[in-house]
C-alpha cells in the first residue's frame, strides 16, 4: 500500500505509455481533421510502432517488476514485444495500399491497430491473472472491430460478429478458469500460484487450469477451439487477416507460455497432457483440412492452425530449450506470414482483389519474381531445408525429443509431411499450370515487405546467431 | 432493534418489488419496480457497512442501467403480452432452474457457515479500521492504477469501435447548428394562424 511510484520507476512501462499516448494522439488528429487524414494517421501509426520498438530495445537490460507483480519486463517480454511490434507494423504497411484501393480510408484503422498492439504488449508483460485478462480484452476488442471494419460487406460483418460472439464465450471460459484458480490458490499472481501449487494439484485447480487453457487455445486458434479461424480469416479485410495471423498469435502464445511455465511449474504433468493433445490435434487438423481449400485466405487460416500446433510442441517440452524453440518458431512464422500476405494482397485484377488459389496459375510466367518469392515462402512454411521454416520446426522437435516426447515429435514430422502436400500444390499451380491473366503491378510497399520477408527466409541459415542468441536469453529469463 | 426493523423494511420491499418486476402487466411499471428493488438493496448494503457498493448500486444500476431499460422499453414496441403467453408452459423448467440456483446459494452460504476457516484463504486481509470507500481509494490509484488505466483503455476501444461500426455521415440528416439557433428571432419561427372552428389546422398549413 505504501509503494511510491516515481517517474523513473515507470521507465520500463515507457513503450506502453508511448503506444497508448500515440493512439490517443492519432485519434485526436483524425477527429479534428476528418476522414481525409486517414493516410496521414495510418502512416504515423507505423512510425509510432517502429519508434516504440526502438525504445523497447534501448531500455536498460534486466528484469523489472512493476505494480506489485502485475507488470513484468524481462528478456522474454522484450523479445516477444519486439516481435509483436514488427508484426503489427508489417501488417499496417500492408494495409496502406489496400485501404486506398478499396476506398476504405478510416483514421480509426491505425488507432485501433495501435490500441490492439498495446493490449498485446500488456498481455506479454502480464504477471497476474487480472493483467492477463485486461490485456487480452484490450487486444481482442480492437480486433473484433477491425474484423468488421468493412461494414458494408456482409462477409466482413459476419466475420466480426462471429469473432466477437465466440471471443466473448472464450473470455468467459478464461475468466471462469481464472476464478477457480484464484479460489483454490488464494492469489492471482503467477508467482503466488506457483508457490501454492508447488506441492501438487488438487482437482479444482486442474479444472481452473483447463478452462484457462481453453481461453488461450481459442486466442491462438488451436484445435479444438479453431472453428472461428477460417471464417474470420476469409471474411475480414485481407490486411486485417494478415494482422490476425501475425501479431495477436505472438502475444497469445507468449502469455500461454508465460502462464504455464511461471505459474504452474509444480503441476507439469497435468498441463503437459493438455498441451500435447492440443498440439497433435492442431498439427493434424491443420495439415488435413487445408488440402481441400480453394480460397487462399482459408488455406492460410488452416496453415496458421497447423503452425500453432508446431509451436506448442516446444511448450509441451516444458524446458528452456522448448521455450527457445517456440520463440524462434514465432519469429520465423511472423516473417513468413507477412511475406505470404504481401503476395495475397497483390492478387488484384481489374481493381478487384481475387482470393482463389487457381488465380495464381502460371504466376511464374506473368510475375516471375513474385512467384519465386512466394514459392520460397511456401517451401519455408512447409519446412523444407535450408529455408527458415525448417529451422523453426527443427528446434521445437529437438526440444521435444530431448524432453522424451518421441511420440509427439514423430506425429509432428508426419503432419508436416502431409502439410507439405498443399504448399507444394500451390507451387505446382504457379509453375506448371497454364497462365491466368496477369495481376496488376505489385505496389512498392508490398514489394518491400515481400522482399524483406523473402530475404530473411532465404538467408536465415547463413546467419542464425542473432535470433537464436536473443531467443536463448529470452527463454532463460522465464526459468 | 431499530436496525432489525429497517432490515425487514428494506428486505420486505425488495422482495415484494422484485416479485412485481415479473408480475406487473405494464413493462414500464416493471422497470420502475426494478428501480425500487435496487434502492432497497442498496439500503441493505448500507446496513451491512458496504456503503461504497450501495452508492455504486444507485449510481450505476439506477442511474444508468434502469434508465437505459426504461428508454428501451419505451422506444421499442415490444408486445410484452405475447411474450408472456407461454408462462405456464415454461413454469416447470423455470422452477427447476430457480431451484438449482437456490440450492447453489444454500451451498455457498452453508460452506461459509460450516467451515469458517475458508476466509483464511484470503491473502489480502480486509482492513477493519476504515470505511470501505476509503480503503478502496487508498489502493485504486496506487496499487491498482495499472488495472484502472487498462480498463479505461478498454472502454475507449469500445467507444471508438461502436462509432467506427455504426456512425454514418448521411447527407440529409439535420444537425444542430448553434449560431443559426441563436440567430433565430420570433418573427422567423412563429406564425399566427387563425383556426376556423371545426376545421383544425390541416387546411391552413
Amino acid at each position: 500500500m505504501n509503494e511510491m511510484l516515481t517517474a523513473r520507476d515507470l521507465l520500463p512501462l515507457l513503450p506502453e505509455l508511448l503506444l497508448g499516448g500515440g493512439a490517443m494522439l492519432m485519434l485526436m488528429v483524425g477527429a479534428f481533421s476528418g476522414e481525409r487524414s486517414a493516410n496521414v494517421v495510418n502512416g504515423w501509426s507505423i512510425v509510432i510502432l517502429v519508434v516504440v520498438a526502438g525504445f523497447l530495445l534501448s531500455l536498460p537490460a534486466g528484469k523489472y517488476v512493476l505494480f506489485g507483480g502485475s507488470f513484468v519486463v524481462d528478456d522474454y517480454a522484450r523479445f516477444l514485444k519486439f516481435l509483436t511490434l514488427i508484426g503489427s507494423a508489417g501488417a499496417l504497411v500492408l494495409s496502406l495500399d489496400y485501404l486506398n484501393a478499396e476506398k476504405q480510408q478510416k483514421f480509426e484503422y491505425g488507432a485501433l491497430f495501435l490500441l490492439s498492439t498495446l493490449g498485446m504488449l500488456m498481455l506479454i508483460s502480464a504477471g497476474d491473472l487480472i493483467a492477463l485478462y485486461l490485456g487480452l480484452e484490450l487486444m481482442s476488442l480492437a480486433l473484433y472491430v477491425l474484423a468488421a471494419s468493412n461494414r458494408d460487406q456482409v462477409k466482413s460483418t459476419e466475420a466480426g460478429l462471429k469473432y466477437f460472439v465466440l471471443g466473448a464465450l472464450s473470455s468467459g471460459m478464461l475468466l471462469y478458469g481464472a476464478s477457480l484458480i484464484y479460489g483454490f490458490t488464494g492469489t492471482v499472481s503467477f508467482t503466488g500460484i506457483a508457490k501454492a501449487t508447488a506441492s501438487g494439484a488438487n482437482i479444482g485447480l486442474v479444472f481452473g487450469l483447463v478452462f484457462l487453457f481453453v481461453g488461450f487455445c481459442f486466442k491462438i486458434s488451436a484445435v479444438p477451439f479453431h472453428m472461428w479461424t477460417p471464417d474470420v480469416y476469409e471474411g475480414s479485410p485481407t490486411p486485417v487477416t494478415a494482422f490476425f495471423a501475425a501479431a495477436p498469435k505472438v502475444a497469445a502464445i507468449a502469455i500461454f507460455v508465460r502462464a504455464t511455465i511461471v505459474a504452474f511449474p509444480g503441476i507439469t504433468h497435468e498441463w503437459q497432457q493438455i498441451v500435447v493433445f492440443v498440439s497433435i490435434a492442431s498439427m493434424v487438423l491443420g495439415s488435413f483440412a487445408a488440402i481441400g481449400q480453394k480460397n487462399i485466405k482459408r488455406l492460410m487460416a488452416y496453415s496458421s492452425i497447423g503452425h500453432m500446433g508446431f509451436a506448442l510442441v516446444g511448450l509441451a517440452a516444458g524446458t528452456a530449450d522448448g521455450v527457445q524453440g517456440v520463440l524462434v518458431y514465432m519469429a520465423i512464422y511472423v516473417a513468413m506470414t507477412l511475406g505470404t500476405f504481401a503476395v495475397i494482397l497483390s492478387m488484384r485484377r481489374d481493381g478487384v482483389l481475387v482470393e482463389n488459389i487457381s488465380d495464381l496459375a502460371g504466376l511464374s510466367r506473368t510475375h516471375p519474381a513474385m512467384a519465386f518469392f512466394l514459392a520460397m515462402l511456401l517451401f519455408s512454411l512447409a519446412g523444407i531445408p535450408p529455408l527458415a521454416g525448417f529451422f523453426a520446426k527443427f528446434y521445437v522437435f529437438l526440444a521435444a525429443v530431448q524432453a522424451g516426447l518421441y511420440m509427439l515429435a514423430v506425429i509432428g514430422v508426419l503432419a508436416s509431411v502431409v502439410g507439405a502436400y498443399y504448399y507444394l500444390m500451390i507451387i505446382k499451380i504457379m509453375y506448371f499450370d497454364e497462365p491466368a491473366r496477369a495481376f496488376e503491378r505489385m505496389p512498392g510497399l508490398l514489394r518491400l515487405v515481400l522482399g524483406i520477408s523473402g530475404v530473411i527466409n532465404l538467408l536465415f541459415f547463413a546467419y542464425p546467431a542473432p535470433l537464436l542468441g536473443a531467443a536463448t536469453v529470452a527463454a532463460k529469463s522465464l526459468f | 432493534m431499530i436496525a432489525a426493523l429497517f432490515f425487514y423494511l428494506f428486505a420486505g420491499i425488495c422482495v415484494a418489488s422484485a416479485f412485481m418486476v415479473i408480475a406487473a402487466r405494464n413493462p414500464v411499471h416493471s422497470v420502475l419496480y426494478l428501480i425500487l428493488a435496487f434502492v432497497n438493496a442498496s439500503g441493505l448494503f448500507v446496513m451491512m457497512g458496504a456503503e461504497f457498493l450501495a452508492m455504486i448500486l444507485i449510481v450505476v444500476y439506477v442511474g444508468a442501467v434502469a434508465v437505459l431499460f426504461l428508454f428501451v422499453v419505451m422506444m421499442l414496441d415490444v408486445d410484452f403480452a405475447s411474450l408472456k403467453q407461454g408462462v405456464l408452459q415454461y413454469l416447470p423448467i423455470g422452477l427447476l432452474i430457480g431451484g438449482i440456483f437456490l440450492a447453489e446459494l444454500v451451498l455457498v452460504v452453508g460452506t461459509w457457515a460450516i467451515v469458517p476457516s475458508v476466509t483464511a484463504a484470503i491473502t489480502a486481509p480486509i482492513p477493519t479500521n476504515m470505511p470501505n470507500t476509503e480503503a478502496l481509494g487508498l489502493v485504486l490509484y496506487t496499487r491498482y492504477v495499472y488495472f484502472f488505466q487498462a480498463a479505461g483503455l478498454i472502454l475507449l476501444v469500445a467507444m471508438v469501435g461502436a462509432i467506427v461500426l455504426t456512425l454514418r455521415h448521411k447527407e440529409r440528416v439535420k444537425r444542430q447548428d448553434i449560431p443559426t439557433q441563436n440567430a433565430r428571432t420570433p418573427a422567423m419561427s412563429i406564425e399566427v394562424v387563425k383556426v376556423r372552428t371545426g376545421q383544425g389546422l390541416g387546411s391552413n398549413l
